[in-house]
């Protein structure tokens, strides 16, 4: 089992990219994105694991203790935030192509193409 | 769709093959962590290391975070204008009918907002830290909104207030790190007085940054709940106003 | 000198907190003066950073945190000659388009502003970062920045269909560049470029790392608008502002190519050798072919300049993945010549659309009769951009050829000025039905109109003409500009010295500055001149039947239009608009790269 965390970050990966890809609903697309993302943060911490370690915050603890990979929760905590910024883009156009078109199904907001 | 079918079959093959070549799970080698756990309370007395590495060690990247952060909230101002031309009008909307829940969430606010604080003050202590809070502070502001009504919210999303304290909070990040360039040193070099370690008064510049951070990261979500909010909620009727 | 690169990015950004920040507070001309010498200041201080980092590498590591026996702790900006003039370049576009949006912009002004501040600074950064992570940071940051200003007409579905798509599949890109950085730190437990470069040089490569590179990679094809990745770019360009369209045509989506490039060179280049580029040059070579063809089918100004945009960074990519200094120098003298003229065309087509409304290029036949300079600067700007010999792009593109010969590969010449020629071809097209009148009032095979309305009303024309007369000048002269190629083929180099930017990026061991280069213009081949040659004809040739296809034999046109129109319906229907399909194509566009560069490494 000491590969499963990385199999469901995998999981999550395409499972999103297949939601986003065959979305009816451009809210419905932007939480796919989302969870596409998720896949990232997962495989991150996955990765910065230490078996039996304690949390980076040594305050009580003793300088030394086996603790887990800082750097990796520092990176997960910028990529939710960049995930933030895109899905509050993401959704003020779903509300603004609701407002023009009565509609937000991607496929039949194909004013541009060719 | 015929294509994507083989074509996710194909991703998760290759994803399948990079799995295959990970260290397993927990067995962690790589040297940055392991050096940055050992380093960082000593060098910068903080006792809170992810908070030293984000905004000490790759104080960049965090920089670069709050203006995609601040971005974003242009943006979304820039593409919801349309919708909010008439914020001048009050917007109503229903009272929740029952007391009890009024009362909880009103706990929950005065609850939230303590404890969102409290992670923004000690971020670079204990658990937590500048983003965290904000986040925090700022969702048990927008309860405000579900506990009470809109004209609740609203001294909450005035912009004249909020968007330069949130340039303040990106603002000074930069500020902060063009003063440590200015004085001969890297840019964001660490450059304020350490102070005693696990204690309020330490990590420089760190606690500085963390509390630029919290200000850009509230006011920022404060103002993306605010357009978003402003553009669904419905006036009532007048004779559903029953205070 | 090591204090200038974190104010490149420092500079913009913290002037975009002011604007938008001091928004109410601030008088308009005092707003509008501090947002353009913020871009020129930014622009001038990397051209001071350029003249000294020929000499040495300029690194600089963030927060004092410097290296220790090879482990990096730190961020850390290496900047070498042909990452500073990237930054220059930037930086002059930037300037011209907050130039050219300042004569009409009146409605959010201050956010426009900000928003191309933010970007400024995070294409600088992108292309000075030594640092994996802090690579998608600015990707990222230039992502929400170009996303919100596409969408800038939000009065209008096309402009809010064009952003959602162009967010939603580069936002894919990025999260798959995320995934690749997670792989690439397991394996390395480093994230600095130079750094990681030297662990996976030492032991093996297996699945992980050729997975993780391409991750990594196709998520700057992405940005990079490489076919299939690309479908986002033309939806995005046709309705964003004129000066929007500069930055992120001429300059956005070219750094996702230098993105490429850097990673290859200090991170991969060591452990794969050559194979990696054949699969570049291969995708480089279609993304040439068919973006030229999709432009000759165009009849939206703005969406024919995308598809001339996604068809030379196909041509920079073939350069880019041919591996060698040749190849690598034409790409950035390219994307030098490129950006300016692109920057160029898209303020024309901004001018015409503001003064006739109209930006078909159908129904706008005949209308552009009488307006020489921008006349000129669009006939002059597309002949900059097919190559003919010592203008404009034509240096790059000779220096390309050079490489591709000599690496034994003639055939990709025939290409690469294929595609050149089409996308000319569309142009030139363009031009003399807007321009001169020429041409049928009609043309089935183009399609069906889509109108927009202009952003641009109430101008002040002289400032908008002014630039974009400034943009195709400097663009057309970089093919004459003395010691030019020269230069470009150091930075090349230096750019390609893997062992030497690690050695000065983590050790301080710094290169042995370069003997003094010869300022003269570079000589390219014959063959090039010849294959330049040829295609301006057949570019000319092609616009001529174009204009005037209806004139041509009955027993002809019958014949093409049996043959041609089922690829144009085939073309013109995987460019559907929708954004489902546009992520299945990254998917697959991902599987298929991955797979060609499993079987070429393993």
């Amino acid at each position: 089992m000491s590969y499963l965390p990385y199999a469901v970050a995998a999981w999550i990966c395409l499972v999103g990219i297949a939601g986003v890809a065959t979305s009816k609903n451009l809210i419905h697309l932007a939480v796919c994105l989302t969870v596409t993302q998720s896949s990232s943060y997962v495989l991150l911490l996955s990765v910065g694991y230490v078996m039996h370690g304690v949390a980076p915050i040594f305050l009580g603890t003793k300088l030394g203790t086996p603790a887990v990979d800082p750097v990796v929760q520092a990176l997960a905590l910028t990529d939710i935030v960049v995930s933030v910024a895109v899905i509050g883009l993401i959704l003020a156009l779903a509300l603004d192509a609701h407002r023009l078109s009565g509609t937000v199904d991607p496929d039949s907001l194909a004013d541009i193409s060719g | 769709m015929a294509v994507l079918g083989p074509a996710l079959l194909g991703l998760g093959a290759l994803f399948s093959w990079a799995i295959a070549g990970l260290p397993a799970f927990g067995d962690y080698r790589g040297p940055y962590g392991l050096v940055l756990n050992r380093v960082v309370v000593p060098l910068r007395h903080t006792t809170n290391v992810v908070m030293g590495t984000t905004f000490d060690v790759r104080g960049v990247d965090t920089m670069g975070e709050e203006f995609i952060l601040y971005a974003a909230v242009i943006g979304v101002t820039l593409l919801l204008r349309d919708e909010t031309r008439s914020r001048q009008a009050e917007r109503r909307t229903r009272r929740l009918p029952s007391d009890a829940v009024r009362l909880l969430g009103v706990l929950m606010v005065g609850g939230g907002l303590l404890v969102g604080l409290w992670l923004m003050a000690f971020g670079y202590v204990t658990p937590g830290g500048g983003f965290q809070g904000g986040v925090l502070a700022s969702g048990a502001i927008l309860l405000l909104y579900v506990v009470g009504s809109h004209r609740d919210y609203r001294p909450f999303r005035d912009a004249h207030a909020l968007d330069p304290l949130e340039s303040l909070g990106a603002g000074g990040y930069v500020v902060v790190g063009l003063a440590a360039l200015a004085s001969g040193t890297a840019f964001l070099t660490n450059l304020f007085g350490l102070g005693t370690t696990g204690t309020l008064l330490s990590s420089g510049s760190i606690a500085v940054l963390n509390w630029a951070s919290a200000i850009a990261v509230s006011c920022a979500m404060l103002l993306l709940f605010a357009e978003f909010l402003e553009t669904y909620v419905v006036p009532l009727e007048p004779e559903d106003t029953a205070s | 000198m090591s204090w200038i690169p974190p104010l490149l990015v420092a500079i913009p950004l913290l002037a975009a907190a002011a604007t938008a920040g001091l928004d109410h507070l601030t008088p308009e001309p005092v707003q509008d003066v501090l947002v353009v010498a913020a871009s020129a200041t930014t622009t001038a201080l990397s051209f001071v950073l350029l003249w000294h980092a020929e000499s040495r590498e300029v690194v600089h590591w963030f927060g004092g945190w410097q290296p220790h026996h090879g482990i990096a702790l730190g961020i850390d900006f290496a900047v070498g000659p042909l990452a500073a003039g990237m930054c220059a370049v930037i930086g002059i576009v930037v300037t011209l388009a907050l130039l050219y949006s300042l004569t009409f912009l009146r409605e959010a002004a201050r956010l426009f502003d900000a928003l191309m501040l933010v970007a400024l600074g995070a294409m600088c950064g992108f292309a000075m970062s030594g640092d994996l992570f802090n690579l998608f940071v600015w990707l990222e940051l230039m992502g929400v920045a170009a996303y919100a200003l596409t969408g800038f007409q939000v009065e209008r579905l096309g402009p809010v269909q064009g952003a959602i798509n162009f967010a939603i599949t580069n936002s894919l890109g990025g999260y798959l560049f995320a995934v690749g950085i997670a792989l690439l730190y397991a394996r390395t437990g480093a994230l600095n470029l130079a750094q990681i470069g030297a662990s996976l040089s030492h032991g093996t490569t297996g699945g992980l790392v050729i997975v993780a590179m391409t991750l990594l990679l196709c998520g700057f094809l992405v940005k990079g608008a490489i076919v299939p990745f690309h479908l986002w770019a033309a939806d995005a360009y046709a309705v964003a502002p004129a000066p929007v369209c500069a930055v992120l045509g001429g300059v956005m989506t070219d750094i996702g190519l230098i993105g490429v490039a850097r990673l290859y060179w200090t991170v991969f280049a060591l452990p794969f050798g050559r194979d990696v580029g054949d699969v570049l040059l291969w995708l480089g070579l279609v993304t040439a072919v068919l973006a030229g063809t999709m432009a000759f089918l165009q009849r939206h100004l703005k969406r024919m300049l995308a598809y001339s945009v996604v068809c030379h960074i196909g041509i920079m990519l073939a350069g880019i993945g041919l591996l060698d200094s040749v190849g690598l120098a034409g790409a950035e003298l390219m994307f030098l010549a490129h950006a300016l003229l692109t920057a160029g065309l898209f303020f024309v087509a901004g001018i015409v659309h503001s003064d006739h409304g109209l930006i078909d290029e159908l129904h706008l036949r005949g209308r552009g009769r009488g307006c020489w300079m921008p006349a000129f600067a669009w006939f002059a700007g597309s002949i900059g951009l097919i190559g003919t010999p010592y203008v404009g792009i034509y240096l790059g593109h000779g220096l390309i050829d050079e490489g591709a010969t000599e690496l034994g590969r003639p055939w990709v010449l025939a290409l690469l000025w294929l595609g050149s020629a089409l996308t000319g071809a569309a142009l030139l097209r363009a031009g003399a039905r807007i321009f001169l009148g020429w041409g049928d009032a009609e043309d089935s095979l183009l399609g069906k109109a889509v109108e927009e309305d202009p952003l641009e009303r109430d101008v002040r024309r002289p400032l908008l003409v002014g630039t974009a007369l400034v943009a195709v000048v400097l663009g057309i002269a970089i093919s004459v500009v003395p010691g030019l190629g020269q230069r470009a083929q150091y930075a090349a180099e230096r750019f390609r010295d893997t062992s030497g930017y690690a050695a000065q990026v983590l050790h301080g061991r710094a290169m042995p500055p370069p003997s003094s280069l010869p300022v003269s213009i570079l000589h390219t081949s014959l063959e090039s001149v010849l294959y330049a040659t040829a295609a301006s004809i057949l570019a000319v040739a092609l616009a001529l039947v174009g204009l005037y296809r209806s004139r041509m034999p009955r027993v002809v046109s019958t014949a093409a239009e049996r043959t041609l129109a089922p690829p144009v319906r085939l073309l013109h229907s995987l460019h559907s608009g929708v954004v489902g399909d546009y992520v299945t194509w990254v998917a697959v566009g991902t599987a298929v790269t991955g797979a060609a560069w499993a079987l070429l490494l393993r």
